[in-house]
């Protein structure tokens, strides 16, 4: 199993869930395994084309995935995948 | 090496000092330098406590805001007895009282594109203690064009961010910046708006505090400070992340073909500027007149679009539909007769009208101008404002 962590402004659109698993051994596969689990959080991470959203980094460990093959990325059993949003503060 | 100290800030600043690493030459590098703090809120109150008790010689505080009831709950800078009064004036009372050791600047102006760089050129470090898109984008380029390193940090309910930009190596080349990690902002529809915001009070207190720490890392040259790493913090599950940021060639500032030199319009560059195509105006009703049809006896039917945790620090009679799940509860607004719509502030009752009447066919509804919030101040001063 793989996981990846939601970060607190997508959580509304997991219920809640801060983690998602999916057996995915690609970064693209277990995106698109959480997005047809939570149709809701598809336009916040990729556009009408179907591309990752130029303001969402996905890390796999404490690599972005741009310095790895990008969405094609493997991913090792146990792995830890992380989507970053950027935050503004309290008020925004 | 002279000693700049007298004998009341060197057993002051003691436990520095006895810190082989840091010794007095560290404290004399604190000393000497000049920290900007960008927003004197949740972030800036630990962090201007903590730089001016370490004996950072001069702090200059931007922040154009006043004081109010709802900042109490993180803003440890400030008191009850302080509502209503300048954040960055009471903020330099503060600290002076915490350490007469030093220099304080009050800079009590909002940032903008038009000073940003006149103010950033008179300090040595920046700490960006913001809270929007617009101004964390102005601060990072502005630190960039001015060749600042700015230590940054963001926080969003229980969630908190914090890095060091822009940051002036040993070998004489900087590090990734703001732009690196996000060359461009989210636009406004799809981050959560300030009904959906909120923040742990904590969470800017312990964020505010790792700010003052890389700070004082930067001017010391004590440690590896943040650079080109983003750490993460998560409150609720105390989760922790330290992640890689790398150059990205897209940076517009700095990355392989920059095609921005000077500061830019940052409102716009958000989306904030012109009002988007899906603003088309509903019908409104003012609170008074909405009060005054109830005087009368003909209330109309209410419904209340916000969440059920707003609905209970303060409600008006209405029915409780929040925003989503106003579609599959269209049989419980009636098309024949008038019907007031209302949330916080009147942003999201418009939205849902619009949706109402594009796919439900509805020609009845009114939006409740400026929402609870109008009704508050309008007709019932009883009601909490949130």
């Amino acid at each position: 199993m793989n996981s990846i962590i939601i970060p607190t402004p997508l959580r509304k659109f997991t219920s809640g869930a801060g983690r998602f698993e999916s057996p995915a051994n690609s970064v693209q596969d277990l995106l698109n395994d959480l997005v047809q689990s939570h149709e809701g959080l598809r336009p916040h991470l990729f556009d009408n084309d179907g591309d990752l959203r130029s303001f969402i980094r996905v890390y796999v460990g404490d690599e972005d995935i741009h310095e790895l093959d990008g969405t094609a990325t493997r991913l090792s059993a146990g792995t830890e995948v992380s989507i970053i949003p950027a935050i503004a503060g309290g008020i925004a | 090496m002279v000693n700049p100290f007298t004998k009341a800030e060197l057993e002051r600043y003691s436990r520095h000092l006895i810190i082989p690493e840091f010794n007095l030459e560290g404290q004399r590098k604190l000393k000497e330098a000049k920290v900007l703090v960008i927003g004197s809120g949740g972030l800036g109150s630990p962090m201007l406590l903590y730089l001016a008790a370490a004996g950072v010689g001069h702090i200059g505080i931007v922040d154009f805001d006043v004081i109010e009831d709802h900042n109490l709950q993180r803003q440890v800078l400030f008191g009850v007895d302080q509502v209503g009064a300048s954040k960055a004036q009471s903020a330099k009372e503060r600290i002076l009282e915490l350490n007469p050791h030093i220099d304080v600047t009050v800079h009590e102006t909002r940032i903008t594109s038009e000073n940003a760089l006149e103010l950033i050129e008179q300090y040595d470090v920046v700490a960006d203690g913001t809270d929007n898109f617009p101004t964390r984008y102005l601060v990072n380029d502005a630190c960039v064009l001015a060749g600042k390193t700015n230590v940054y940090a963001s926080i969003y309910r229980f969630e908190g961010q914090c890095s060091v930009f822009n940051y002036l190596r040993p070998d004489g080349t900087r590090g990734p910046n703001y732009r690196d990690l996000f060359p461009s902002p989210p636009p406004p529809g799809l981050v959560p708006s300030c009904s959906e915001g909120g923040v742990i009070g904590v969470l800017p207190g312990i964020l505010g505090s790792l700010q003052a720490l890389e700070v004082i890392k930067v001017i010391s040259g004590v440690g590896d400070v943040l650079d080109g790493r983003l750490f993460l913090f998560d409150a609720a599950t105390f989760g922790t992340r330290t992640l890689k940021v790398r150059p990205n060639a897209k940076n517009p500032l700095t990355g392989e073909n920059p095609t921005q030199t000077a500061l830019i319009d940052y409102a716009m560059f958000c989306g904030l500027g012109a009002a988007p195509k899906e603003e088309r105006p509903v019908n409104e009703i003012t609170p008074a007149a909405l009060d005054a049809l109830g005087k009368r006896g003909e209330a109309p039917v209410l419904i209340d679009v916000r969440e059920p945790y707003e609905f209970a620090i303060a409600e008006m009679g209405g029915v409780l539909m929040p925003v989503d799940s106003v579609a599959e509860r269209t049989a419980e607004i009636p098309k024949d007769r008038p019907v007031v719509i209302h949330c916080r502030s009147g942003v999201r009752s418009a939205r849902v009208i619009r949706m109402l009447e594009d796919q439900h066919g509805y020609h009845n509804l009114l939006n409740l101008k400026g929402g609870i919030l109008g009704w508050q101040e309008e007709v019932d001063p009883s009601l909490a404002r949130y």
